[in-house]
């Protein structure tokens, strides 16, 4: 199989008034694992729905493997797609089911027609499609089902047939909307893992919708994130959460989320959070608000620091999630997570200090932009 | 003694406590479940009981003594050259009204459900002539299809053909009454597949397209004509029974002469206007068991080939 790009160029799309896509532009490398993530009416699946053909563009191209299919029907794109609902025909079995694809492109129409169909059919053509299903179900492991029904397997058993559906032809590209979000917690973050497995052996190219952000950062390659119609940011997991372009990338990625901080820079480019100076500084947005991210992990006590309140401890097996709020505003909370057998020592008030290093805070100016922190020095030339 | 006494009383009681306890909860089922049953028995049961008894006797309406014939209505009716007639000619009937009732409605519903704006009109206009009265209808069709003035066979001798009596030509005038009866059942039956085509989730016929079904006859045969297979078998049922019970329009525009002889028409005739209780009844039960035989044998074949 050989993995092709996708490329979209321009994408446009509205329903009624409101343009759902502004102008996207992405390129899916051949054999990358892509997750488009964002809040639910951020586009996402309009977008992959766009790449399958199902939703015209009403601007823009869509190119796989470098040729353009904007106008093209969905079954001419040789794509596959995985739906939330699985979209199993009920009537077949599951053999039947990840027969179709196979089906429909090398039968004639004539040899698909029931009753009469298996007349017209080449037996060796339907030897390979024997071989190909019993590949497909061997790969997921549900040989044992093939005779069954949809309505006689299980949610996470649907899944993979809905899997097996896709993968038995070889597409140019895979499609996903979604598809774990009718599992269970443990079965889902089971098939995480297998959809990782089967994107390295296959390598083909996977485009991945979801809203969970822990199924884009397990699996993926690169991130899309998508807000109100636009690349908010597209990177490696690994790039959103330690360099979020934005504020809603940082405010999305991470679990617990990120903990932000009301803070001022003075007109020596200082920042100051409720007056006390953080030992940071910009070159530019001098005078502005601004927001300071600390993710939880990044936060450690210290001797001399924000001087925080701790309200209550939570427990989560090999992490301990200390929550407390800031002493002189208590409306400003702040998560820190340190390790199950530390212990953070408050004074006898009941009072902590935190710091953080410079490398780990994240500046954003009132636009919600990334702003660079400056060395102290260069601020003070 | 007075110990062991003593301790079982108690227990006694409450046995039957509970035993009471238990049959008031089944009176008071039973209490609720009554109207229906008395319903049941009233509406159907019993009429059916006296039905059978009168298929036994040479009974007839206002007479003061009959006889016991045992199975000789039955022996009668199946030497009886007009029932045996009315039994050919509904068997015709139901033949065409069943295919093309349910196969027409399909199509007439796959073309409306493809409609966006217009499809309430079209909707209304193939349902109308449920809600009218087949009665008054058949007296209109008798007019559309008159010989000399009806506008059918105006439009066929302008065509420059004869033109076709096809009330009093006896092989046309099943299949001309079947027409009518199929322009009768489309609209129900399409509402009816309308209800099915709009419960097909649309994801199936979206998975479809992207495994590889690029023309709408795939479309249709791997998502549309299963996913409707429930809706199919409901509407084939009920409109072979209708079919069965074809009455209004011989009644109107034959009154069963020239060979237009059908089941329900005949059995009112001996019932009602010969008053042969005892024959009608007897036909009536033929009538019956024809049509109990095809909707169980429809319902307990097919329906294991519909639901998934």
């Amino acid at each position: 199989m050989t993995p092709r790009a996708v490329e979209l160029h321009g994408i446009g799309k509205g329903f009624g008034a409101d343009d759902v896509l502004k102008n996207i532009d992405l390129t899916i490398r051949p054999g990358e694992f892509l997750s488009l993530v964002g809040m639910s009416g951020c586009g996402k699946s309009t977008l992959l729905r766009i790449i399958a053909g199902l939703e015209q563009p009403d601007r823009g191209t869509v190119l796989i493997g470098g040729e353009d299919v904007t106008k093209r029907d969905p079954s001419d794109r040789n794509l596959a797609m995985v739906f939330q609902s699985y979209a199993l025909y009920p009537h077949m079995t599951v053999r039947q089911n990840i027969a179709t694809p196979l089906r429909m492109r090398r039968l004639s129409l004539a040899a698909r027609l029931p009753l009469v169909g298996g007349m017209a059919a080449s037996s060796h053509t339907l030897g390979e499609i024997d071989q190909a299903v019993a590949a497909a179900a061997a790969l997921l492991q549900i040989d044992h089902l093939l005779d069954r029904k949809p309505a006689q397997l299980s949610g996470g058993q649907r899944q993979r047939v809905a899997l097996a559906r896709a993968l038995v032809r070889e597409p140019a590209a895979f499609l996903m909307d979604e598809p774990l979000s009718n599992l269970d917690a443990k079965l889902r973050a089971h098939m995480r893992d297998e959809l990782a497995g089967l994107h390295r052996r296959l390598g083909a190219t996977f485009i991945y919708v979801t809203h969970d952000q822990v199924e884009a950062m397990t699996m993926s390659d690169r991130i899309a994130l998508m807000t109100e119609g636009r690349i908010e940011q597209l990177g490696t997991p690994d790039e959103l959460y330690r360099q979020p372009a934005t504020l809603t990338v940082a405010r999305f990625i991470g679990t617990p989320s990120i903990n932000l901080l009301p803070v001022e820079i003075s007109a020596e480019g200082r920042v100051h959070a409720q007056g006390q100076d953080l030992g940071l500084a910009v070159a530019d947005r001098k005078g502005d608000a601004a927001t300071l991210g600390l993710r939880p992990e990044d936060l450690h006590p210290v001797v001399d620091g924000l001087a925080v309140r701790i309200a209550r401890s939570e427990m989560h097996g090999a992490d301990r999630f200390v929550h407390c709020h800031l002493l002189k505003d208590e409306a400003v909370r702040l998560t820190v997570r340190i390790h199950a057998g530390a212990a953070l020592e408050a004074d006898a008030d009941g009072v902590l200090h935190l710091g953080f290093r410079r490398e780990n805070a994240h500046l954003f100016g009132d636009d919600g932009l990334r702003c660079a922190l400056a060395d102290r020095r260069e601020v003070a030339a | 003694m007075t110990a062991i006494e003593a301790g079982e009383i108690p227990s006694a009681m409450s046995t039957a406590k509970r035993r009471s306890a238990g049959s008031r909860m089944a009176w008071r089922g039973l209490a609720f479940a009554a109207p229906a049953v008395l319903l049941l028995f009233a509406t159907y049961i019993i009429p059916i009981v006296v039905l059978t008894g009168f298929s036994v006797t040479d009974y007839k309406l206002g007479a003061l003594a009959f006889h016991f014939v045992g199975i000789g209505n039955f022996v009668k009716a199946f030497h009886d050259a007009v029932f045996l007639r009315a039994l050919t000619n509904t068997a015709l009937y139901v033949a065409i009204v069943i295919p093309f009732g349910v196969f027409l409605a399909l199509g007439v519903a796959m073309l409306v459900h493809a409609r966006k704006r217009s499809r309430a009109f079209w909707e209304a206009a193939y349902f109308l002539p449920v809600t009218a009265t087949l009665v008054a209808m058949a007296t209109v069709w008798q007019f559309l299809l008159h010989p000399s003035i009806g506008p059918v066979n105006a439009a066929i001798k302008w065509f420059g053909f004869e033109p076709v009596s096809f009330l009093s030509n006896p092989t046309l005038l099943i299949p001309s009454m079947a027409a009518i009866g199929v322009w009768q059942v489309l609209g129900f039956n399409m509402v009816l597949f309308l209800a099915g085509l709009t419960a097909i989730p649309k994801d199936l016929y979206e998975a479809a397209q992207l495994d590889g079904a690029k023309n709408p006859i795939d479309r249709f045969l791997t998502v549309t004509w299963p996913m409707l297979g429930p809706t199919t078998l409901f509407v084939a049922v009920t409109t072979s029974i209708s079919a069965f019970k074809v009455f209004e329009t011989v009644a109107v525009l034959t009154k069963g002469r020239a060979g237009s002889e059908v089941l329900l028409f005949e059995l009112y005739l001996e019932g009602f206007e010969y008053s042969n209780t005892g024959y009608a009844a007897a036909l009536t039960l033929i009538f019956l068991a024809i049509i109990l035989v095809l909707s169980i044998g429809q319902t307990f074949y097919l329906d294991r080939k519909v639901h998934y």
